[in-house]
Order: structure tokens, then sequence, then C-alpha cells
């Protein structure tokens, strides 16, 4: 047995790769909950790429066939409602980890330096998960499909000049059709997934060349030859990193230890998940809309549209402008100034634990205000709604100018050189 | 390459020294047996959703024909399970012949399991009268020709009436049953069947044992 | 005739508001479990629905086997166009002259219960009214100028808006009470609602036919989650002890 693995091993680095990725790969010991949700995205990723390939094995893509289809898929294929929820839940849930992930590293500055790479990776990543999931839930062909689609397409006549015909392009017809859905379904279920697949990849390549941040911020990575052999870990550590810095005694390897801790998280999460998937799969009509169980009708338009829950803060923010145009960058806006983040913050201290009093009343307000403003654009207009958006949008964009503002001459509190015990 | 290490515990001892071996392996064990058996569980689904859908149950459901119109020496065809079934009414002349040429053919008691058990005779029918096949080559999958009123003549030196695979050249009589020196192996399949009366015939099921 | 018509120009304004989806819904008492109340739904949507609604996701066979119907009861009391129980439930109908006749085709009822839910359904089926401007002579208390008659009037009879007067600032005022049957249907009220909700129950199992079947299979996965958490947490917490 060691004799093939040394031959595979001399052809193709396999066990280096695993020691230097998982096994001895340096994480900071006080990484807590906060710090689940990556390898949940992943979960969630393999899971909404193995039961979308099932799924495209039994759907249909065109206007005439989707909706039975799914239908079909639901009804007459065994378990086939098993496959098709654990999709549409599937959805939501990366949605919801994603979150909790991108909050996680504003909370602890996980996009300051070094790893401001790593953060636009991870942007990069959201905004084609953002692109999948709409694509995707054209696809089956129901009312909300049909209008989301018809809402969302819309924005782009905001472009000035070229806006009406890149509209028409986008749609391939006049109105969104079947060539929409064909063009949909070709990059739901191919282009996007494999450009997500890649930018995943590259993001856990720049994660680790950097170095997993935690909690308190604190490097765990120090100059060769500063730490006495005492304060250096016990655990064994790829040379990849021990060549070039003394790993403090601050460090677990990946594997088992952090892979176990994920691992109980991962149950909880599945707990829910099922929960969600056997018990309440619409979850009230956020995860499954109830107008989407109506084939499209292009000439009844639902009595209420918006996009699915993951989209609305965007969307009351595009509402919440009087000018179409403006609207759309303001949406678009406020999507870039998160890409822009390690630049906005000129901070150096990463961690909210160490940072000044009004950073943490701003992040909380920034979390409270994302979530109201995915109130505001998920429920039904009402008057109130219309100003409530205005404010909220301000603040969302207040979160960042002020962070820009506090964080040139911020009172921190002193960070630790190590770990704290 | 000394660093190559397969096993995560030589990698990652405890900084205090061994732990508790016994427990920390029997907890490794356990937790791997029920996290595979919920792999296994989870995988199920995906499994059964490549059988038969309920659309495809149906469109193999029996198929019911009438056969009262069929002249005598007539073959016609039906869809059974996407799959054409031939049913012919024999003459006497055809039903005669059959015992004519049993030397030149590979099975002729129809001892390979290619039809009920109610079809293992001569006829390879319920009724003489009537004969009932897949009409599937048993070599490559092809759709045999029928061959009747001496065309048959042409393939087999003194058979009237035949079924001849065009694409390999296999040939049949007119009970299905092979003829020697041909690439199909077997007799062509008998489907299970029964007669509701005289003029209807169920195709997919046998009679239940009275 | 006048003040009829003052009336209803007074009333105009609190239909308007209806449509808005203010009417509240009455509390369907859906069982997906008492196949006895789903086979009775069955049968009201087959006698009096089948004729203009699909239902073309469903089967018969599959109705017949999840409501313990056997196949050949179901085909003699249940199938009325000569279909194949294999056959999805096509309306009997065709759909050109559907669409003559009501100027839109009937929707197809599989799964009309996840789009207006069984609560919306209960009601509206309860809520209908002699509304003798209205083509079919009837209107909606949950769906006004609905373009539907009112299919199950012979079990109903004839439904009326009924009122209370009420005084108001030293006025009489009428108030809506419910609707109330002349009696001349088959049914009592309560006979009625029973039906109603029965075919409700039916309508919310064809929308999700798995739903028991979930439920039953989401318990195990449930309780081998917790399994597999306590197992996974302990070894977890072997592995870190000796890290804090």
């Amino acid at each position: 047995m060691n004799a093939f693995l040394s031959w595979i091993e001399a052809r193709i680095p396999m066990m280096r790769v695993a020691n230097m990725h998982a096994i001895q790969y340096p994480a900071p010991r006080n990484m807590n909950f906060w710090y689940v949700f990556g390898f949940l995205a992943t979960i969630v990723l393999v899971n909404q790429i193995i039961t979308g390939i099932w799924l495209t094995m039994n759907f249909v893509p065109t206007s005439e066939g989707a909706f039975a289809s799914v239908e079909y898929i639901m009804r007459e294929i065994d378990f086939g409602w098993i496959i098709r929820y654990m999709h549409s839940t599937g959805a939501s849930a990366f949605f919801i980890v994603v979150y909790m992930h991108m909050f996680r590293g504003m909370i602890y500055g996980s996009y300051q330096k070094p790893r401001e790479l790593l953060w636009v990776f991870g942007m990069f990543i959201y905004l084609a998960l953002m692109a999948e999931a709409f694509m995707g839930y054209v696809l089956p062909w129901g009312q909300m499909s049909y209008w989301g689609a018809q809402v969302i397409v819309s924005l782009f006549s905001a472009i000035p000049v070229i806006g009406p015909d890149l509209v028409i392009w986008i749609q391939g017809d006049y109105v969104i059709s079947g060539a929409t859905l064909n063009r949909f379904f070709a990059l739901h279920v191919i282009a996007l997934p494999l450009v997500i697949v890649i930018l995943v990849f590259l993001h856990i390549i720049a994660l680790h060349e950097v170095g997993s941040n935690n909690p308190d911020g604190v490097a765990i990575k120090h100059q060769k030859g500063s730490l006495p052999e005492s304060e250096k870990t016990p655990y064994k550590i790829h040379e990849y990193y021990t060549d070039k810095y003394d790993i403090a005694d601050d460090v677990v390897p990946f594997f088992p230890h952090i892979v176990l801790k994920d691992l109980v998280a991962f149950c909880v999460f599945l707990f829910a998940f099922c929960y969600i998937l056997f018990f309440a799969p619409e979850m009230g009509g956020k995860f499954l809309e109830h107008p989407n169980f109506e084939i499209a009708n292009q000439l009844k338009t639902p009595e209420h549209i918006f996009p699915v829950w993951y989209f609305t803060p965007f969307y009351a923010i595009l509402k919440a402008v009087p000018d179409k145009l403006f609207g759309v960058l303001a949406m678009f806006g406020a999507i870039a100034a998160l890409f822009a983040m390690p630049w906005i913050d000129r901070g150096t201290v990463k961690s909210w634990r160490y940072r000044c009093g009004l950073h943490k009343v701003n992040l909380l307000l920034f979390a409270v205000v994302f979530i109201f403003l995915g109130y505001l654009g998920g429920t039904p207009q009402e008057a109130w709604k219309i100003i409530a958006s205005q404010v909220c949008t301000v603040l969302y964009f207040g979160f960042f100018a002020a962070l820009f503002l506090y964080s040139r001459n911020e009172n921190t509190k002193p960070v630790p050189e190590r770990i704290p015990r | 390459m000394s660093d190559v290490s397969v096993d995560a515990n030589t990698s990652a001892p405890g900084p205090k020294g061994p732990q508790n071996n016994t427990r920390r392996r029997f907890l490794t064990v356990a937790t791997s047996v029920v996290g595979g058996v919920g792999i296994a569980g989870a995988a199920v689904p995906f499994i059964a959703s490549w059988n038969p859908s309920a659309k495809a149950k149906a469109a193999g459901a029996d198929v019911e024909v009438d056969i009262s119109a069929i002249e005598p020496g007539q073959l016609i065809r039906v869809m059974w399970r996407s799959k054409p079934v031939w049913i012919v009414r024999r003459t006497p002349q055809i039903l005669e012949s059959l015992s004519q040429h049993e030397d030149k053919l590979k099975d002729p008691g129809s001892e390979a399991q290619q039809q009920p058990g109610f079809a293992q005779n001569q006829y390879r029918s319920l009724k003489e009268e009537y004969l009932i096949l897949v009409g599937i080559c048993t070599h490559l999958g092809c759709s045999p020709q029928y061959l009747k009123g001496g065309a048959f003549e042409e393939v087999v030196q003194g058979v009237p009436d035949g079924f001849f695979c065009p694409c390999h050249g296999s040939k049949f009589d007119m009970a299905g049953r092979v003829f020697q020196s041909v690439p199909a192996p077997l007799n062509l399949v008998v489907p299970p069947y029964q007669f509701v009366d005289d003029v209807t015939v169920i195709i997919g099921s046998e009679a239940q044992e009275a | 005739m006048r003040a009829l018509v003052l009336l209803l120009s007074l009333w105009m304004p609190a239909i308007a508001t209806a449509a808005s989806g203010s009417f509240t819904l009455d509390h369907a008492p859906i069982d997906l479990t008492d196949k006895a109340s789903l086979q009775r739904g069955a049968q009201v949507f087959m006698n009096y629905c089948s004729g203009c609604h699909s239902m073309q996701y469903q089967r018969y066979s599959r109705t017949f086997e999840d409501l313990g119907i056997p196949e050949e009861l179901g085909s003699e009391n249940l199938q009325f166009n000569g279909d194949k129980p294999t056959d999805y439930m096509k309306r009997a109908m065709p759909e050109t002259s559907a669409a003559t006749w009501f100027g839109a085709a009937p929707p197809d009822l599989t799964l009309v219960a996840r789009v207006r839910g069984a609560d919306w359904l209960y009601t509206y089926l309860r809520t209908f009214y002699v509304d003798e401007s209205r083509p079919f002579g009837v209107n909606n208390k949950v769906f006004p100028d609905v373009g539907m008659p009112h299919a199950l009037q012979p079990l109903q009879g004839t439904p009326r808006e009924s009122y209370e007067e009420v005084m108001v600032d030293g006025e009489t005022v009428k108030r809506y009470v419910g609707i109330q049957s002349d009696g001349d249907g088959a049914l009592s009220p309560d006979e009625y609602d029973q039906a109603v909700a029965d075919l409700v129950n039916f309508l919310e199992y064809t929308g999700e036919p798995f739903r028991l079947e979930s439920e039953k299979i989401g318990k195990w996965v449930l309780v081998f989650i917790i399994v597999l958490f306590i197992f996974v947490f302990l070894l977890k917490k072997d592995y870190w002890r000796e890290v804090h």
C-alpha cells in the first residue's frame, strides 16, 4: 500500500497537497462558530451541483415543457421531490451561509491587508452566485419566474442609449420567452457553475497563501527566527509554512481539529436544512413562492411581484430611488461598495474586538439595516415603506461613509501579540 | 518525501502527549460508520430516481388488443413498453408446417426461457391460431421482416413463411424459433399475455392461477 | 330601487377593499391523514369541478392508490370520460370551448392549493352570493367579479348575502354578517361546510401528493442527524480537549 502511494506521490503530489492544504495547514485555534460558514458554503455548493445534475436529467428547458417537467420530477420520478427540494432549499441555504460568511469577514476585518484579493474573489463568487440564482429561478417557468425575470432584465433598460436594445438582446426576443429560458438554462447549468467552481478554487488558494484570519485578528505567522522554540506550535505543520515563518503555539491543524468543528456545525445546519426540506419546503412562501406554482402567463401579472428573499435588500434600494437610472446605479453601487471594503476601511486593526465602539455600532446597524431592507423589498408596497427604504438606503451607504471617515484616526484598543489564552 | 503521511493522528499529536487512544479510536470508527450510513442513505434518492418513472410505468402498462379483425395469415403490430409486439393469425397450413423443419432449428423445443411457461410448446402460444411475439431480433435488436406466402422460401428452402432479420440475416419460423447457422442465438421472445375473451388479448400480464 | 342602487354603490368601496385581500379568511380544517375526507373530496371534485378544470399533473391511478380507493371502484365511480386509470386527470371539456364559454380556459387545479392556500379556497368556495349584475348571476367575497359560476350551488342552494342592521352615529346601517343559503340545496349549511372542507383537503393533497411520505421520511432523517451529531460532537471534544 505504501509503495503504491509513493508511486503515485512521485508522479502527482496528492499527499503533499493534502498535507499542505488540510492535514498540516495551520489554523488559528480561536476560530469560533462564525468560521464554519465557508465550510458550509462549500457543502451547499456540492449539494447544488449534484442535485442540479440530477434535475437536468428530467428538466425540459422549453417554455412549453419547463413547468410540467418540474411537476413531473416532483411527482413521477422516484424521490424526485427530495432532489428538487434539496436544490430549492439549497439555493436559499447558500445565501444564508454566504451572508453569514461575509458578515464574519466584516466584523473580524478579514478583508484587510493582506486579504484584499481574498475578499475580492469572494465578492466575485457572490456576484456569480446572484446571477446563478436568478437564472435558476427563471427555469421552473412559474409566474414569479417569468415576472421576476421581466423586472430584473428590465433593469438594464435604464442604461442610457443602449439600454432598450440591450434588453432585447438579453431576452433574445421582444419579451421574456422560450429563447430567454434556453440561454438562462445553458448559463445556469454549465457556464456559471464552472465560473463559481473556479472562483471558489482561487478563493481557497488565496486564503491559504495569506492564512486564515481569526476573531482576534492576531497573526499566527511570525517572522522567521522571532519565536523561541517553546512558543512554537507542537503540531506538525507543513514546511511550506514553517520554512518561511515561525508558527506560534496558537494554531491547530485544519484536519482533524477544524474539520471536526466544521462537522459539528454541519450537523446543526443539516438538521435545520432537512427540517425545511421535509416539513416546510416552501418556508412560508419565501423559499418557493406561492405564485410560482402557477405556470407563467404573459398576459397576467401577479398581484405582488418581488424577487426571492436574498435579492430583496437590493431591490428595496432600487425602489427607494425615484429615478430609474439612479435607482439601478444605487443598487449596483450597494454591491460595488462591498467590493471596495478593503479600501474603504483605512484602519489597521482587524477585529471589532479591538476597534472603537462606533465601529461596533456601525456594523450592527448595518446588519439590521440590511435585514430590514430585505423585509421592505420583499413585502407588498406601502407608503411608509418607501420612506423607510429611503432612510435605510441612506443608512446603508452611511455605513461605508462613516467607516471611511472614522477608520483614519480611530481610537483602538491594543491588539495582543499572541492569541489570548 | 519523508513527510508523506497517511495517518492523521501521527501528524497531529497532542501537545500534552498521547491521548486516551481507545476512546478516540472508538469514536472515530463510530463516527465514520454513522457518517457512512448517512452518505449511503443520501445516495438512495439519487439511485432510485433512475428507476422508470410513473410516466414510463404508465406507458409500460398492459395493452389491450382487439384481435377480431385480423385476417388469417395477417400480422398486426402493437406497442408494448415501447417495443413492437406482433400478433399473427396463423393459418392451418402454417401450423402444420411447424413440425416439418424442426431439424433445421437451434432450439425446437423452446428449452431456453424465452417465453412464459404457457408457451413452451411447439406453437409457442396460448392458442394455436394466434402467435404473439416481441418483434425484436435476439441478435442485436433489429425488428425482423415478416415474409409470407412463399417469400420465405428464398431464405430457407422448403419453408414458405417466416421472419427474416434484414440487419444480419437471422431467420425465424412461424413460431419465432430461430434457425441454425444464423447470428441470433435464441428464439424470439414471447411476452406474457392472456385472453380476456375470444377476441380480446391483454399483453403484459399472464392470467392468475385459478 | 334607487335606494338599492345607492346602497350597492355605497358598498362598492367595501368590495374593492376585499379585492386587495382584506377579507378575513376562515381556517380550513385540513387533515391529509383523513382518507375518508380525501375520498369524499375527490368525489366532489370529479362530480362538480372536473367538467371544466383539469388536474393535468395528477394521475387517476396515483389518486386511487394514495387515497386507498380500489382501482376498479375508482374507475367506475370517479372516472367519467373513458380515460385509462393511468391517465392524467384532464378535464372533460375541450380547451377551445372552455375558453369560449368563460372568456379564459378554467385554470388547472393540481397546484391550486399551493398557489392560493387552503384557507383561501375554503373561504372562497363558501362565499359565493347571488348578484344578478354578473354574467353567471353570482359574485364572490374573496374573489370579486369572479368569472366562474357557483358550481357547488346544487349542494349549497342559492346563496345570499345576509346583513344585520346596526346603529352607527344614530343611523341605521346594514352590516354584512355572512352568506345564507335559501335552503334549496342538497346539503345543510354544516354538511356543505364539510363538503367544501373535504374538497379543499383533496386539493391540498394533489398540490403535494407526497406530503405525508415526506414527513414520515423526514422524522427518521432528523433522528439520524441527532445520532450523527452526538458522535461528531464527542469526537470533536476529544480532539479539542488537548487544545484548550
